[in-house]
């Protein structure tokens, strides 16, 4: 791949750095540590960022608004380069949050962080009339410009040509052929950034004020620069005949789905329980090194047992997210979100939200990091509450203990069906109808969509490379760790604190005795009417951390009791509990938001604690009536 | 050599997106909706001026896709019909070399299958 570099500026990439003093307030010197990054949507501009800064970056939100904001350290610099990941824009005129952002950050108006010096502009070379409309805006403002034409591999396979000196001459600033998936010709940014001083733009662009005026203009200088599009690959539109065939095309996203899915719960649940093995048996090997035992309970009980309910959701998290990216990467999420685009409209949502939602089968974490791809807010957010209602990986445990306790198995249909997984069955069915009956509900009331209307972008297929993929696994399954951990430690924490007091002698006490126990037994009477007794109670207060923790809990309880602890905890379950109440307790789990994982991510996607808030009051809510009613109607009909 | 001809026309009159035939071009003209709105689809593409053909048909039925600018974008039946275009109306015939047969195509659009108003 060829790069060429214009517009007289990188010349002298090792010249020494001389502080100029006289730019900007403060004495600033001429060289470079704020860079933003600024393009369109789907211009790859992530991808450049993440190869920029080789993932040392730091993610979080800009305040008050669900912009995420990415800052970053350029990779190998002489000196730290700090480059702000922009979202998404077309243009800069003011109507979206992302737009605002991308206006204020530039204009240094954005708390906590300063004024860009430099700016790199990403534009899609293959959309290059209509990604231009941005460079006019972002260049008139005067700040030194690098204006990256990405994607120029596939271009210039098409057949695509341009001149890119006369462009730089047109635009007053450097321009350069890149390609952020194969990492060519990103050694100008480098030059660029590196150098002492960068001369502002130097043409006069036009300052216009609509964008019908901008696109004219864009037409104008593609023509100038001698602009030939590239044809678009053959291919790409013949795989489409296919794909999103009227036949063949629901047909294969049947097979792609079920064959993604299949593939999560294969794979992604023994990966999961024998990472759950792995840590438990760290833990116990530890053990006999910690000889303080409130130091050993402390640390394995509550830390320990704490970080591994966390870290066994990871296989799961990467093995969705390696799918979703083979399925981005290569083009095929958008097709798949075209076809289901018209059943996911008649609940509210749109098509985009139909990978999400899949993916909170497996868990609930990696799909509401996946509603990123859905850009009108008030869907993402009505996504991201109905979620966790699907039934994730997390409650079967409990179900399978419950079912197994209390149904009896005999065949249903055949041998195809029993009664025991026509009860798991029921409870998929259950989370699906709560997820969908939600969603029209927040659709019709309080998120009900206004202005942006659907759109949808089809680009054109790609072969997924393994290097963007894998940055792209390493940053969620940080953002995962980081986010989920830290609650999820306090958690913890708190947890192990209300089991081991009060101390008895200086001795940890009984779990009956204990604080938690209290607790139990003090929500006894509000839980009574769904057919639980305390020490349910106390599983339900535990299983806050993580659903599959109330297994464990329960194991402990019964364990410890006398009257049980000869019996497996499956009789011990079906001596303490009625039928009606522990179909009661597997309709709770079915509704219930009990995952603090879950809480935290929304808690950070959304950027604020008030959507985690109404999320886990109405899922308690829903749960806590849902399980009265069937306690009440199945203790009637079996009296 | 024979070679073929194809010229277009663009119909004087708006018609909305949803209106066209599938494989059918038009110009952009105006989006008949508040500035929030047009505003976003004019982001994406859909600026008066622009062309635009209906490319495909979700499999399913709606949306349908678009090709504006060289970008398949598919939109919903609910929004596209907010989208006034011109239609173009493509005549083509075989014809000797580079001569245009007179008569074959009408500069003014008269002999428009459609019929021009």
């Amino acid at each position: 791949m060829s790069t060429i570099l214009t517009g007289g500026c990188c010349d002298t990439p090792s010249a020494p750095l001389i502080p100029l003093g006289d730019k900007g307030p403060g004495g600033r010197s001429g060289e470079i540590r704020t860079v933003a990054l600024i393009g369109p949507p789907n211009s790859g501009k992530s991808t450049l960022f993440n190869r920029l800064t080789r993932l040392r970056q730091k993610v979080g939100n800009y305040p008050g608004v669900t912009v995420e904001q990415r800052v970053g350290l350029l990779a190998g610099a002489k000196h730290p380069i700090r480059i702000i990941d922009l979202p998404g824009v077309y243009s800069l005129t003011p109507y979206s949050d992302d737009e605002r952002v991308a206006v204020n950050v530039l204009s240094g108006k954005m708390d906590g962080l300063p004024r860009p010096d430099a700016i790199l502009l990403v534009l899609d070379v293959t959309h290059l009339s209509r990604h231009l409309v941005l460079a006019a805006p972002v260049i008139a403002l005067g700040l030194p410009t690098l204006v990256l034409l990405n994607m120029a591999d596939v271009f210039k396979r098409g057949g695509g040509s341009l001149d890119v000196l006369k462009l730089a001459g047109e635009l007053g600033a450097p321009v350069a052929m890149v390609s952020a998936t194969h990492e060519t010709g990103l050694e100008v940014v480098d030059r660029f950034l590196n150098q002492d001083q960068n001369p502002s733009p130097s043409a006069l662009l036009p300052v216009l004020q609509d964008l019908g005026q901008y696109r004219k203009w864009a037409g104008q200088v593609g023509g100038r620069v001698d602009y030939q599009p590239h044809l678009p690959s053959k291919w790409s539109r013949r795989l489409d005949d296919i794909v999103l065939h009227r036949v063949w095309g629901p047909l294969i996203f049947i097979l792609v789905v079920g064959a993604v899915f299949q593939t999560v719960f294969g794979l992604g649940q023994p990966m999961s329980a024998a990472f759950q093995d792995l840590l438990t048996r760290v833990g116990q090997q530890a053990a006999p090194f910690i000889h303080n035992d409130l130091l050993r309970s402390l640390l394995l009980d509550g830390l320990w047992k704490g970080v591994s309910s966390v870290l066994v959701f990871l296989p799961q998290i990467l093995l969705l997210f390696l799918f979703i990216g083979l399925l981005e990467d290569s083009g095929y999420l958008a097709r798949a979100a075209l076809i289901a685009d018209r059943t996911m409209r008649s609940v509210g949502l749109n098509g985009k939200a139909f990978i999400p939602l899949l993916s909170a089968y497996a868990c609930a974490v990696p799909a509401i990091m996946a509603t990123r791809t859905i850009e009108n807010k008030r869907d993402r957010i009505a996504t991201i509450l109905v979620a966790p209602f699907m039934t994730c990986s997390a409650r079967l445990p409990i179900y399978t203990l419950l079912i197994a306790a209390f149904i009896p198995e005999r065949p249903v249909i055949g041998v195809f069906l029993g009664s025991r997984a026509c009860a798991m069955l029921s409870l998929y069915v259950l989370g699906f109808l709560a997820a969908i009956a939600t969603a029209k509900l927040l659709k019709s009331s309080v998120l009900k969509s206004a202005a942006n209307p659907f759109v949808l972008e089809l680009p054109a297929y790609r072969w997924p490379t393994w290097n963007s993929i894998g940055l792209r696994l390493l940053d969620r399954g940080r953002v995962f760790l980081r986010q989920a951990g830290t609650i999820i430690l306090a958690v913890s924490l708190l947890i192990w604190v209300l089991t081991n007091l009060p101390l008895h002698n200086g001795h940890v006490p009984q779990l009956e005795q204990s604080v938690i126990a209290h607790l139990g037994h003090a929500i006894e009477p509000v839980i009574r009417p769904l057919g639980f007794n305390w020490k349910i109670g106390i599983g339900l207060l535990t299983s806050v951390i993580a659903r599959e923790v109330i297994v464990g809990t329960l194991g402990t309880i019964y364990g410890t009791d006398p009257a049980t602890h000869a019996l497996t905890l499956q009789n011990a379950l079906r001596q303490d509990l009625t039928f009606a109440g522990a179909m009661a307790l597997l309709v709770f789990f079915a509704f219930a938001m009990q995952c603090t994982s879950t809480l935290a991510i929304v808690r950070r996607e959304t950027n604020s604690w008030k959507w985690p808030a109404i999320q886990f009051a109405y899922m308690t809510c829903v749960a806590y009536f849902a399980a009265f009613a069937v306690n009440q109607i199945l203790s009637a009909l079996t009296h | 050599m024979r070679s073929l001809l194809i010229m277009t026309i663009r119909e004087s009159v708006d018609v909305r997106l949803t209106e066209l035939e599938l494989g059918e071009g038009g110009t952009v003209d105006r989006i008949a909706l508040p500035a929030d709105e047009a505003h976003f689809l004019m982001r994406i593409g859909f600026v008066p001026g622009a062309e635009v053909r209906f490319s495909r048909r979700a499999p399913l039925g709606d949306p349908s896709v678009y090709s504006v600018d060289g970008t398949e974008i598919a939109l919903r039946a609910e929004t596209a019909r907010h989208i006034m275009v011109q239609r173009e109306i493509v005549q083509s015939g075989t014809v000797q070399d580079n001569a245009v047969e007179p008569g074959m195509v009408g500069r003014n659009g008269h002999s428009s299958r459609r019929g021009v108003s």
